[in-house]
């Protein structure tokens, strides 16, 4: 009973965590129909430049917070540089594909170059800030805490953002029709670099994170978690950010509940158990929309 | 029943919205019966569901003497049914030649693996389907562009490429969805000489067009269709003096100095 | 236009001259493992390349020819070293029945697969093969009593041909798996030029179209499964023989589905020559810029993104411009029947 609660806490703040970074693939996929493969390499980019920026001498905070811009601009920039000129070309979709895998490959191994930070695994300031919470022979960790918090106050800000503000109108008007959308003179590039930036700045904060609550870093770290994440946005119906939220939770809590009971190989793999299975029963996940089939 | 094509109130209908409603017609054997009517009348949602597209709201459909209702469109293609797509539908990086094949693919009979082994049988169907496929292209005149790619080709051409596809399924019937749309003038006479040329070699043609001019000049009979609905019929002559149906192309309001 | 010309002239001497070619090239493949630079690391190098070719080739069945994407190849990659390693090493099966084996396993997990993914479309196809070779790999390494779990399986035995040990001394893994890869591209010739690879490229054209034209779209799209999941089994089986005796699980993740799957992209979707041009470059690159260190992975990234931008059909990936060829069977019948053989022009 205790092991089941203290996995259930883990996977909702992991879950949490990974909603963070489902919501840059699901964003990005709702306006460009485009599964963005460089997105974990972004999130490992993020988590490296706060472990920088602390080895300055910066500060935990302002290092997050210089994290979450660059990380923003690099989502942007490959954007700007790779995607926007197929978009022009009007390219076939696996040029795109296929480009966001380079960049990828482009990025993490960059991070992985002995005079930049080498392939090795590299320790992280732990955000186990408040120590932590014993409650019978369950531990909560403050880290875990933080997570949860920071996570639901962004999904809420970000909710705001796409409902209430007019650059959030503008991204729902360009995921029905993008080309009605610019007939109104909607800004359709300016609202893409915008979500690659939201889905970049999110995926530092993911990174900052969860590299805190491990107090581990690697040039890797994005590939497996991208994945997953990936297939939290799948599961919850990609492109609907509360779907995001409940794909992360469903993944985070599933693969905590996996490792407890079944094993830690099981672990990974069971965001993909659920993501076939959801897509076997119903391929639009949790909350997706029916595409509209055109003869 | 006798009739070749024998369609009887069939309805369709998307979430609230009928698009056919109602609509009963029939095509005897080797004649050209246009379908005319403005746009959004519901033509191509008419072939739509003979073609087993949509599975229709309601209604009864037959080809002859076999139901059609609740068929895939591979089955109707084998019953005899063919057609070709408003807005063209070749497969571009395929060779002209190979899409008239690929209309044949229901009549060719080599399995996988006497294709992977290039067994005999193989080449000889293969062969035949190849010359085959050649003769199509020269009745209507393609024969010089077998080897290029479809893609390729100027709209015109694609649309003759299209109709030859179609024949090539050995079908009885063709439905032609506005066969003369983006040609010019010479083009579409020229479309007009092989449409009846078809006629004679056996085939019956179901017509969708637009151009007057070709409807007037080939159809034996003329359905016409507003809103959904049926609203005249008859010879050519008769459609042309039609109020209802001048009525239905100008827009409604009845012309009192006629 | 000019280049075009350029490019017509080259394919017709290539077809000219195709016999020679052929003889001078088998020629130079065959004496491949005496040449001194063969040395054992080269050696593998090369039996890579004719592996990554192969993998490609069947990978391509499935994008190339019927435009379904796959991500997760490495699973039926996986499926078949396994196979055939399992087979070789607990019941002592001989080689080429387990590479028979190897195949046909990959191919009705290909099958299982297929079915269910048929009514996904697109992006949806790819996420779900994608999960398959994350749950492929799970399987690999939880099921300890059979797969010995993260240790892999060790002590794989070389193949015999007639009582001769395939190895890489002798140059026998070379020439067993390029007598693979030439059997595999000869059997992807023959099914492009059938009426099965015409419906496979009608469905990737216009899947709406070929229904109505009567291809059963959805048998045709399982049978391209199976056969590239049955290419790329016998590629696993290959592989398991001559990866040093010994094969794991970290062989067959999602990173080897990606480098399976830029060999068919860089190379030139749709066709043979790409799959060996894509799948050198793959090999080779690290090889040729090993004076960039780590470098070489950044630039392969940007080999990628640039390629995709400048080129997004591939190093080779250009349609033939030769007429097409009808037997001389056909030939005959189009003269007798008084038709323009167009294959006669110009």
């Amino acid at each position: 009973m205790q092991t089941l609660l203290g996995a259930l806490i883990n996977g909702l703040a992991l879950g949490m965590a990974y909603a963070l970074i489902a919501v840059g693939y699901s964003m990005v996929f709702g306006v460009l129909r485009l599964i963005n493969f460089s997105h974990g390499s972004v999130y490992a980019f993020g988590a490296y430049m706060v472990y920088f920026f602390v080895s300055l001498k910066v500060g935990l905070f302002p290092s997050i917070l210089i994290a979450i811009l660059l990380s923003g601009l690099l989502a942007l920039g490959i954007d700007k540089v790779a995607l926007e000129p197929l978009r022009k070309k009007k390219s076939i979709p696996i040029a795109t594909l296929i480009t966001t895998i380079g960049m990828s490959f482009i990025i993490t191994n960059t991070l992985s170059i002995d005079y930049i930070f080498g392939s090795e695994k590299h320790g992280f300031p732990s955000l186990n800030l408040f120590g932590s919470l014993m409650i019978g022979n369950i531990t909560i960790q403050s880290s875990q805490v933080i997570m949860l918090i920071v996570a639901v106050i962004l999904m809420l800000a970000l909710t705001f953002i796409v409902q209430r503000t007019k650059v959030g109108l503008a991204m729902r008007a360009i995921e029905q029709n993008s080309k009605a959308a610019s007939l109104m003179g909607i800004n359709v590039n300016f609202v893409i670099s915008f979500t690659f930036f939201i889905g970049g700045a999110c995926a530092a904060i993911a990174g900052a994170l969860i590299a805190g609550y491990y107090g581990i870093i690697s040039p890797g770290m994005g590939s497996t978690i991208g994945l997953k994440a990936f297939a939290a946005a799948v599961v919850g119906g990609i492109g609907v950010l509360h779907g995001a939220v409940v794909g992360g939770l469903v993944v985070g809590v599933a693969e905590c509940l996996a490792a407890q009971y079944l094993g830690s190989n099981v672990r990974d793999p069971m965001a993909f158990v659920i993501l076939i299975l959801i897509l076997i029963i119903r391929p639009t996940g949790f909350f997706g929309k029916k595409g509209i089939t055109k003869v | 029943m006798a009739d070749f094509l024998y369609v009887s109130g069939i309805t369709m209908e998307f979430g609230g919205l009928t698009a056919v409603d109602d609509v009963s017609f029939h095509v005897d054997k080797g004649e050209i019966v246009s379908l005319i009517g403005p746009n959004g009348a519901g033509k191509t949602t008419v072939f739509n569901m003979l073609t087993g597209v949509y599975s229709i709201t309601a209604g009864e459909m037959s080809f002859q003497g076999e139901r059609l209702n609740e068929r895939t469109p591979q089955d109707i293609v084998k019953l005899g049914i063919s057609r070709t797509f408003q807005n063209l539908r070749l497969f571009p990086n395929m060779r002209v030649i190979e899409n008239v094949m690929l209309g044949m693919h229901i009549h060719t009979k080599y399995s996988f693996f006497e294709g992977l082994l290039r067994l005999p049988s193989f080449r000889r169907e293969e062969d035949e389907k190849a010359v085959r496929a050649l003769e199509i292209l020269d009745s209507i005149g393609m024969a010089w562009a077998a080897d290029d790619y479809a893609g390729s080709l100027p709209y015109g051409d694609q649309r003759k490429v299209e109709i030859a596809r179609a024949m090539a399924t050995d079908a009885k019937l063709l439905l032609l969805d506005e066969p003369a749309a983006g040609m010019n003038p010479a083009e579409s006479r020229d479309l007009l000489t092989f449409i009846r040329h078809l006629k004679d070699i056996g085939y019956t043609v179901l017509l969708i067009e637009h151009d007057m001019n070709v409807v007037m000049n080939i159809s034996d009979r003329i359905y016409v269709l507003d809103h959904g609905r049926r609203i005249a019929e008859g010879l050519p002559d008769e459609i042309a003096a039609n109020q209802d149906v001048i009525d239905a192309y100008l827009g409604g309001e009845r012309k009192s100095h006629a | 236009m000019k280049n075009k010309g350029l490019l017509h002239s080259f394919e017709r001497a290539v077809d000219r001259f195709k016999w020679p070619l052929a003889v001078a090239l088998a020629a130079l493949l065959i004496y491949t493992p005496r040449f001194a630079f063969m040395t054992p690391a080269n050696m593998r190098i090369a039996i890579m390349i004719l592996i990554y070719a192969m993998l490609g080739m069947g990978l391509n069945v499935l994008i190339g020819y019927t435009g379904l994407v796959s991500l997760g190849h490495a699973g039926f990659y996986g499926i078949g070293a396994y196979t055939c390693a399992l087979l070789m090493t607990k019941l002592d099966w001989p080689f080429w029945p387990a590479l028979l084996a190897a195949g046909c396993m990959a191919a009705v997990v290909g099958l299982l697969l297929g079915l269910p993914t048929l009514r996904l479309s697109g992006t949806y196809l790819s996420i779900v093969t994608l999960g398959f070779c994350e749950i492929v790999q799970m399987i690999l390494k939880q099921w300890e009593p059979v797969t010995n779990g993260n240790y892999g399986i060790r002590n794989i035995p070389k193949p015999l041909l007639f009582g001769l040990k395939l190895d890489m001394k002798n140059g026998g893994l070379f020439y067993l798996t390029l007598a693979l890869v030439v059997l595999t591209a000869l059997a992807c010739m023959a099914i492009r030029n059938s009426k099965v690879g015409r419906a496979f490229l009608a469905i990737k054209d216009d899947e709406l179209a070929a229904t109505m034209m009567g291809v059963r779209t959805a048998r045709y799209k399982i049978l391209a499964f199976v056969i590239s999941a049955f290419i790329t089994g016998l590629g696993g089986g290959v592989y398991c023989v001559v990866a040093n005796g010994y094969i794991e699980p970290t062989s067959f993740v999602f990173n080897t589905s990606v480098m399976i799957l830029s060999v068919v992209i860089v190379g030139g979707l749709g066709t043979i020559r790409g799959m060996v041009f894509g799948s050198a470059l793959l090999w080779l690159f690290p090889q040729v810029f090993r004076f960039l260190n780590e470098w070489r992975f950044v630039i392969y990234g940007v080999l990628l993104v640039v390629m995709m931008q400048f080129r997004p059909q591939g190093a080779l990936g250009w349609r033939s411009t030769l007429p097409y060829r009808f037997s001389r069977r056909a030939r005959r019948m189009i003269q007798d029947k008084g038709l323009k053989d167009p294959g006669k022009e110009a």
